[in-house]
């Protein structure tokens, strides 16, 4: 143990950024594998009913094809309790694209083209896919994404909203959104020769996941399951569980006793691999002369599937944000018959903080004082509603910082919507917030005689730079320097961690790799200090939300936009943005600006562009692929000015470290709209700002 | 995507036989659109001649003082030729405001006019659509239809016309050349498309075989006085919610002469003779540019959906003519 750099901290370039540009770092569809064959998915055309026929005649006598694999002939999968994952199982269909049928063949040319030419009849049945508010089916559910009471209350809401100097009762609205990251969904699924194991190349955001459903439908022994993830392009949540395409290629492997693959289309990721719910959000907010608010009121109805709940928790980060005495927050839910949403990139706060954000920017022109003031007056000492302390709570810096950076001050209300010529422009503000929690994992490391340590753990990196980051936390616990440091994850033969997701993944797999080098050092100094000939080997663990029940613990930020609205066209461009975040400690400061600057690119994606549109005759995504579903390209960004104020959060994990790779989405779209409206007039409660919603 | 047959033509009048003798053929430029309707399957020929390597890719001067472009000619070419940029400006910047640059790279000219609409009925072989499926009914009227068009539409078909670059050749009178059967022929921009009447699976005038080999632009290419812009849902790599090619000549504080085409709200480029005949003449300030917007404008036929298609290209035209004017 002779020299001790300072890893944590350090901007360091990605590890394996050389190895993707080079194309060296292997993406599940690229694997090789001996005699594989190429699998393609059939899509239902009709959204509810039973599948009345299959003809898979023409089909099977093209030459290369192998097997055509319809509910008629599938394997009986061992568990279906997950009715999402019971590929095959049966005759019904519960949304427009479900899998009814994979061809396997020679090539994917042929499988595809194979495909075209089986012959899918239905027994069609009506299907219901509007989410409307005025549905008398909203149900509510026993709890929403992950564990959160469904609904809060507290004081007299009703009491208080009736009788406040300054109120405001508006609706906000957010589409279907898909998550889309660049790389599909993909799977490569070799069996061995017993059938009793199978392993997959499969690209998503935890391998030890999709191991477990794969061994449930399959009925095998967990530790028969491999999952091999190095490399993941992207997964926004949509990698995040496991998906009907996984087993299908399971499926299809074991049929046809041979290893397949399988990728999707970007058509068939908007129906099978997981959406943002549409949301519908009263929000109801008053305030005393001086603007302090006296009533908080969150009301959300959203979508579900008829296979599974998924239910966003949507105002819960309303729970925590302001300080008013009297609050209620409730979510109710649409079952449809549409794909099953899911979490998408900060699933809740997304658009729930795009409503109340712009909600708050409401009261405080009502209560005519400014947004970024009135977020001041209103800051919480403790969390509204737990009423504990926060492990950390650094809104108002972020925001005061914030203001300064932008040059906030320098902003008259109203005064540029007068400006002369063509445009307009605004400006606006609104907070961000993000958990900060962390799962339970295990890693191991082992020393060797050397002295290189190898630090093992299942955990992922979906393009966000974890690699890097647990490198450089691995070298800090263990008090070493970063060469000594070797890092394997993405494999679920690897100690068992928790996957990427909720922003989770560094305090999760840092805190066990801390509790391990803990142990090694222990161990070491047991051995004098003297590693022994068959080297040294500790099990670290974290048990999750250890200090939850002593503290609130979240990440905050404050986003300032600053827009250009062309009053001929209604056009919007942002020229700049501006975040500035408290969440905790910054391992690597490179990969997290990469994260905020993604989140907050996202954000303005999600205020000014993204939108699925569901046909409700078909009950398909009609605009499902590239050219139709907008997302923000490198044109519509201007200037985004990334920075984060010093904290070191000593309640959340070891090293401080709350979590960036989703607070950057969240606020964003609300400063966006905040400033619109700055510039216009014009309040835009229903995303994406769309042109015409603001031609006059 | 079916299987087909590939083949390379040496010449036109090779092409054009080859083409001829196969059934079910296509011509193969750059693929940027009719490679993806294949994957698709709403394109299906079993035999695609490419004429992406014959010798249509130069750019001449012609005698006359206009441009001859030829078929093959890339995009990304054509925009960034010294010729187009200098005395058709207009025609650059309707070419770089479409794709992106990769697109661009391999779309040829004659390629961009015949590039099939982006309704996404159209796109999506399990849905019903008349130009695609003809009879098969139009679920764009009654659905997503906000992109689709508010001119020249027909109950059987609402499909606009995605290219940017033929609405500056619309505005700038461009003429069509293509080799068929019987020889070569001209058609007039004008002529070349077709409207959707109760046959919307035909987009242009062209028989089966026939070749596009160039395309003329006449000497004027109002030079100093044109622009073209468009509005769209993200600031590049989407299409035209409408755009705008225009030209202005003022003389005296009147108009001389006007060009107007519209993208993004029709079956086909859309010229917009209305406003053009309103203005001949008339003084060149905002209120005629208003009124001569207004003239076009009422001949639309907008849906729930595109119905802010109006106020967008009156703004546009207004704008796009009043800047023009300022800058005479």
């Amino acid at each position: 143990m002779s020299v001790v750099e300072r890893a944590l901290g350090a901007g360091l370039e990605r590890i394996d950024g050389p190895l993707k540009v080079t194309g060296a770092a292997r993406y599940a569809y690229e694997y090789p594998a001996e005699n594989v064959a190429y699998g393609y998915l059939i899509g239902s055309t009709i959204a509810k009913g039973r599948i009345a026929s299959v003809d898979s005649s023409a089909a099977r006598a093209l030459p290369g094809v192998i097997d055509i694999v319809t509910h008629e002939s599938a394997p009986r999968l061992a568990d279906v309790s997950d009715a999402a994952l019971a590929v095959l199982q049966s005759a019904d269909v519960a949304y427009h694209g479900q899998i009814v049928g994979i061809v396997v063949a020679q090539t994917l040319e042929i499988s595809r083209h194979a495909a075209s030419l089986c012959v899918f009849t239905y027994a069609e049945e009506k299907h219901d896919v509007e989410l409307r508010v005025d549905r008398p089916d909203l149900y509510k559910p026993d709890k929403v994404n992950p564990d959160f009471p469904t609904d809060s209350a507290q004081g007299n809401f009703e009491r208080a909203f009736a009788s406040a100097a300054h109120a405001i009762d508006v609706t906000y609205t957010t589409p279907h959104e898909h998550n889309n990251p660049l790389e599909p969904h993909a799977t490569l699924a070799a069996w061995e020769d017993d059938g009793a194991g199978v392993t997959l190349y499969d690209a998503n955001q935890g391998p030890h996941g999709i191991r477990d459903d794969v061994a449930k439908a399959f009925g095998l022994a967990a530790e028969r399951v491999r999952i091999i993830a190095p490399y993941v392009g992207g997964g926004f949540g949509s990698k995040a569980f496991t998906h009907p395409h996984v087993i299908a290629t399971a499926m299809a492997a074991k049929v046809a006793a041979r290893p397949v693959k399988i990728a999707l289309t970007r058509q068939q990721m908007f129906a099978l691999v997981g959406h943002r719910t549409p949301t519908i959000q009263r929000l109801r907010l008053a305030a005393d002369r001086a603007g302090n608010l006296s009533a908080i009121g969150h009301d959300v109805v959203e979508a579900t599937s008829t296979i599974e709940e998924f239910a966003e928790q949507t105002a819960v980060a309303t729970r925590m944000m302001y300080t008013a005495p009297n609050r209620r927050t409730t979510h109710r839910l649409a079952r449809l018959d549409v794909p099953s949403p899911s979490i998408m990139r900060a699933p809740g706060e997304a658009p729930g903080m795009f409503a109340l954000e712009s909600a708050i920017d409401e009261i405080a022109e009502a209560c005519g004082i400014d947004p970024v003031e009135f977020r001041i007056r209103n800051e919480p000492a403790l969390d509204p509603e737990s009423g504990l302390p926060f492990s950390s709570r650094n809104l108002v810096a972020c925001l005061r910082r914030g203001a300064e950076r932008f040059g906030w001050t320098a902003r008259e209300p109203g005064a540029r919507g007068r400006t002369p010529g063509r445009r307009r422009a605004g400006y606006g503000v609104a907070a961000s917030t993000y958990p900060a929690r962390t799962r339970p994992s295990t890693a191991r490391i082992e020393l060797d005689e050397a002295g290189g340590y190898r630090v093992l753990l299942d955990a992922s990196d979906i393009g966000t730079g974890a690699w890097t980051a647990l490198w450089q936390l691995s070298a800090e616990a263990l008090g070493v320097s970063l060469e000594r440091v070797h890092v394997e994850i993405g494999d679920s033969a690897l100690p068992k961690a928790p996957g990427a997701g909720g922003s989770m993944g560094l305090s999760s797999w840092g805190s066990a790799i801390y509790d391990a080098a803990q142990k090694l050092r222990a161990e070491l100094e047991r051995h004098g200090g003297r590693v022994p000939s068959t080297g040294l080997r500790v099990e670290g663990s974290v048990d999750g939300n250890v200090q939850a029940k002593d503290f609130a613990r979240h990440a905050f930020g404050a986003q300032f936009a600053e827009v250009s609205v062309d009053l001929d066209t209604g056009e919007v461009r942002v020229p700049r943005l501006c975040g500035v975040f408290a969440a905790g400690r910054i391992v690597n400061p490179r990969t997290a600006r990469s994260q905020l600057l993604g989140g907050m690119t996202m954000g303005l994606s999600m205020a000014l562009h993204e939108e699925t549109v569901l046909d409700a005759r078909f009950g398909h995504f009609a605009n499902h692929d590239f050219a139709e579903y907008h997302i923000a390209v490198n044109a519509d960004v201007g200037e985004i000015d990334v920075a984060w104020i010093d904290e070191v959060d000593v309640h959340v994990n070891p090293f401080g470290a709350k979590g960036v790779g989703e607070i950057g989405i969240v606020g964003t779209a609300a400063a966006i709209a905040n400033a619109v409206y700055d510039a216009t007039g014009i309040r835009i409660r229903d995303l994406p700002i769309r042109p015409e919603k603001l031609l006059v | 995507m079916n299987p087909f047959r590939y083949e390379r033509a040496n010449d036109a009048a090779g092409a054009v036989a080859a083409h001829g003798a196969a059934a079910a053929a296509a011509y193969l430029g750059g693929g940027t659109n009719l490679v993806d309707l294949m994957k698709l399957r709403v394109a299906r020929p079993e035999t695609l001649v490419d004429v992406a390597r014959l010798a249509h890719d130069r750019i001449d001067v012609l005698p006359s003082g206009g441009v001859r472009i030829g078929a093959a000619v890339k995009n990304s070419v054509l925009a960034a030729d010294r010729t187009i940029r200098s005395q058709y400006p207009m025609l650059s910047g309707a070419l770089l405001s479409g794709a992106s640059g990769q697109l661009r790279n391999l779309a040829t000219t004659g390629g961009n006019l015949l590039q099939r609409t982006r309704c996404t009925y159209f796109a999506d072989v399990s849905k019903p659509c008349n130009k695609r499926d003809p009879g098969s009914g139009c679920p764009a009227r009654t659905g997503y239809h906000r992109t689709l068009g508010i001119f020249g539409i027909s109950e059987s078909c609402i499909a606009t016309h995605p290219s940017d670059m033929a609405v500056a050749l619309a505005a700038l009178d461009a003429i069509v050349r293509v080799r068929g059967a019987s020889g070569e022929r001209e058609i007039p921009l004008g002529d070349f498309y077709r409207l959707p009447g109760t046959e919307p699976q035909y987009d242009t005038v062209l028989e089966p075989a026939d070749l596009i080999v160039a395309v003329d632009l006449p000497p004027n290419g109002f030079a100093r006085s044109s622009l073209y812009r468009k509005a769209r849902d993200r600031a590049s790599y989407a299409f035209a919610l409408v755009s705008v090619a225009a030209a202005l000549e003022i003389e005296d504080g009147r108009v001389r002469e006007v060009r107007l085409a519209l993208g993004g709200v029709a079956p086909k480029p859309w010229r917009a003779t209305a406003a053009e005949a309103a203005l001949r003449g008339k003084p060149a300030t905002e209120a005629s540019f208003l009124e001569a917007a207004e003239a076009e404008l009422a001949h639309a036929r907008p849906l729930p959906d595109n119905a802010f298609k109006i106020a967008l290209a009156r703004n546009m035209i207004v704008r796009a003519l009043c800047d023009l004017a300022e800058a005479a």
